[in-house]
């Protein structure tokens, strides 16, 4: 039964549950059943609120509990903060989550959870509510479970039957910084269910070949976080995981989380006035570079360039390394090369590739159909110029990457990436002075 | 200059596209019956609208086009703007003369089409993420929306699929009509026959008070506490916020609605 207490622990375990940025309710069809309630619709998923901080609310995250036995630095959450501490009774999560998803409220769940006693014991919780959902109150949305590093494979493949996502947090790319805040986890636990969790999806894969009603094993995958900004990783750091993650079969999505200071007194920590935003927006846009761009995370990243360019956008800074691959023609060039001229996306690529079969494009074209041009227009020729001057009148190579990069940069975007790089303190200032 | 006038259906559309290639011309505009006409008509023609020649251009279109250009055509007409009809006739001319150019986006009335359908997939796309039901005594559920174009046929199989078990009711107070779905039978479409007696505020969307089942008030509270608790206060970004849900959802938004004390 639900009562006004209830509402007490949902804030403070929605409070504590906030920094996990993962949200998406993507990645698996499945219609709904006669007696059940809910379907996914896959795709994009489908964001139902989004809060006053611009992010979207897709399914209710929320943990079980907030008590914790581990003290990660970074962490809410971690056992020595002096934070209000509450759990949940499974009855009351049943009931909250199956009530706001018949008010189209949410998605589904995404529940979590900080470890007590031992992780075998919190996977067993979580493991007993996504199995009530599914079997007892018949719920057939979405469910992510967050998987408890160190919980036995027994418990990970029970739950993978009921989840359609489970995760894992890396939560920081590199073992020695993860070492350094929190010494109680290493890499390998986190690496370990996740590998648990591909080979269940895998052999459920060759199951289904063989018996089609067999039931599906996690269908739609894994995904995991990165924090950014709270060790001194770079860019490098975090992006050659990801793409290592994203060779991996089951693992969709890769989030990254602009550290916002939680625990402002523990001096292994650096102090932010704000989040790394602008940081956290071009790992973003070096992600989808990977995903969808064909790129290779060694053309965003390398030896010299060991963190993103916070001025301008990975591929516009890629473009400006590599002049010599432009101009590229609209109307020849390949989808793969289109997708490499700054300003155009897979949708104004899609668009173009289309109506080039029907006549050759002009630039007229390309603005009526949407696409931007204020980047494009320095990287393209089109139908307008003629073989003689099939180099675009001003275009990279006749104004150089030196002179064009001011023209690209607003002066908005330069306040705003200066400002974030003058709120970073180092982090011996930091011990110092605190 | 030739100018027709139609009825203002898509049926009363596709006989003008008959009539069009019938009497060998075409027509400079196509205007509904209520449009202002332009001051130097010289031959205004009043289309009759044909059931069966509209079903008979609409069976020709589908040889020469895809099936999603069909839906997408189908989609732009909900979109139940003015400015659609004359770049759809001339688009729907075109077909029967130069084959499928559903995807040459450099013909302008192909993109004015296609863009207008999109507009009205992405607001069904909202539909499907702010409508927000309530509870009655009864147990049906209920939600009030007001979407900009005539959305609600587009988004009632996904909530029939949803909530396969639960009656609901989606009213659209905009158009005055709505869908009910008993839990088991297909949707019907329903009108009040006056909107003053309904048990909930048109307004605003919320179930009078003594209507409303008893754990109505305290759900709708949890998540209006849920919504505020998961903002992370020191990323605050309004902006955004404003993007992907306009300020014109928000009426019947729960968590949007201030609440009497």
């Amino acid at each position: 039964m639900l009562t006004e207490k209830t509402m007490e622990k949902l804030r403070i375990l929605a409070e504590s549950a906030k920094y996990d940025v993962s949200c998406s309710s993507s990645g698996i069809v499945r219609k709904g059943k006669q007696g059940m309630v809910g379907n996914t619709v896959g795709g994009m998923g489908i964001c139902h609120s989004f809060a006053d901080d611009g992010r979207c609310i897709s399914l209710l995250k929320v943990m079980l509990t907030n008590y914790c036995m581990y003290d990660c630095a970074y962490c809410i959450n971690r056992r020595s903060n002096d934070i209000r501490r509450a759990t949940l009774s499974v009855s009351e999560l049943e009931e909250i989550t199956m009530e706001f998803y018949r008010r189209n409220y949410i998605e589904g769940l995404f529940l979590s959870s900080g470890v007590v006693r031992n992780p075998d014991y919190t996977m067993e919780r979580l493991t007993a509510i996504v199995r009530d959902l599914r079997t007892v109150h018949h719920f057939n949305g979405y469910i992510h479970l967050k998987s408890i590093p160190g919980a036995s494979r027994e418990l990970l493949s029970e739950a993978g039957r009921y989840a359609d996502r489970m995760s894992v947090n890396i939560e920081i790319p590199r073992e020695e910084s993860l070492k350094l805040l929190a010494p109680e986890k290493d890499h390998q636990s986190v690496f370990q269910p996740m590998k648990l969790i591909q080979q269940g999806v895998l052999e459920n894969k060759e199951d289904r070949q063989k018996y089609r009603h067999a039931p599906r094993f996690v269908p739609a995958g894994q995904s995991t976080q990165m924090i950014v900004g709270a060790t001194k990783d770079t860019d490098r750091d975090i992006l050659q995981m990801s793409s290592a993650l994203y060779d991996q079969p089951t693992m969709r999505r890769v989030y990254y989380s602009g550290y916002v200071s939680v625990n402002t007194y523990d001096t292994r920590l650096p102090v932010l006035k704000q989040p790394p935003l602008v940081r956290e927006n071009r790992l973003y846009q070096a992600d989808w570079l990977l995903r969808f761009y064909h790129f290779k995370v060694e053309e965003i990243v390398d030896d010299q360039h060991t963190n993103l360019d916070l001025e301008v956008d990975p591929k516009l800074a890629w473009a400006l390394r590599h002049p010599e691959a432009f101009p590229i023609d609209i109307n020849t060039a390949d989808y793969e090369m289109l997708l490499r001229v700054p300003g155009l996306g897979t949708k104004s690529a899609w668009l173009i590739v289309n109506s080039r079969r029907f006549n050759r494009l002009t630039s007229y074209d390309l603005k009526k159909m949407g696409v931007v041009m204020k980047k494009a227009k320095y990287f393209i020729t089109c139908h307008e110029l003629t073989s003689q001057f099939s180099q675009p009148l001003f275009g990279i190579n006749e104004l150089r990457p030196d002179r064009l990069r001011p023209l690209l940069v607003s002066k908005a975007e330069q306040k705003r990436a200066a400002d974030e790089q003058q709120l970073k303190l180092n982090f011996e200032e930091v011990s110092t002075t605190d | 200059m030739t100018v027709y006038t139609f009825d203002g259906t898509m049926d009363g559309l596709l006989t003008a596209v008959f009539n069009a290639f019938a009497l060998k011309e075409q027509p400079e505009q196509l205007l509904t019956a209520d449009d202002v006409l332009p001051l130097f008509a010289d031959r205004i023609y009043k289309v009759e609208t044909d059931d069966e020649k509209a079903r008979r251009v609409w069976a020709g279109l589908e040889k020469h086009l895809s099936v999603e250009a069909m839906r997408l055509i189908s989609v732009s007409w909900l979109s139940e703007l003015r400015e659609l009809n004359q770049p759809l006739f001339q688009y729907i001319c075109k077909v029967f003369r130069q084959g499928d150019i559903a995807r040459n986006f450099a013909d302008p009335d192909v993109l004015t089409v296609t863009n207008i359908a999109r507009k009205v997939l992405h607001e069904q796309l909202r539909m499907k993420q702010f409508i927000r039901f309530q509870k009655a005594k009864d147990g049906t559920y209920l939600a009030v929306v007001s979407p900009d174009h005539n959305v609600l046929p587009l988004i009632i199989n996904h909530f029939q699929d949803r909530f396969n078990d639960q009656p609901w009711l989606i009213y659209d107070a905009k158009r005055h009509y709505g869908y009910y779905y008993d839990g088991s039978a297909d949707p019907i479409r329903i009108t009040f026959e006056d909107e003053a007696t309904v048990p909930f505020d048109i307004g605003n969307g919320r179930l009078n008070e003594d209507a409303m089942s008893d754990d109505d008030q305290l759900l709708q509270n949890l998540w209006r506490t849920y919504f505020k608790a998961i903002c992370i206060r020191e990323r605050m970004n309004p902006r955004k916020q404003l993007q992907d849900m306009p300020r014109r959802y928000w009426k019947y938004m729960t968590e949007k609605q201030v609440v009497k004390p």
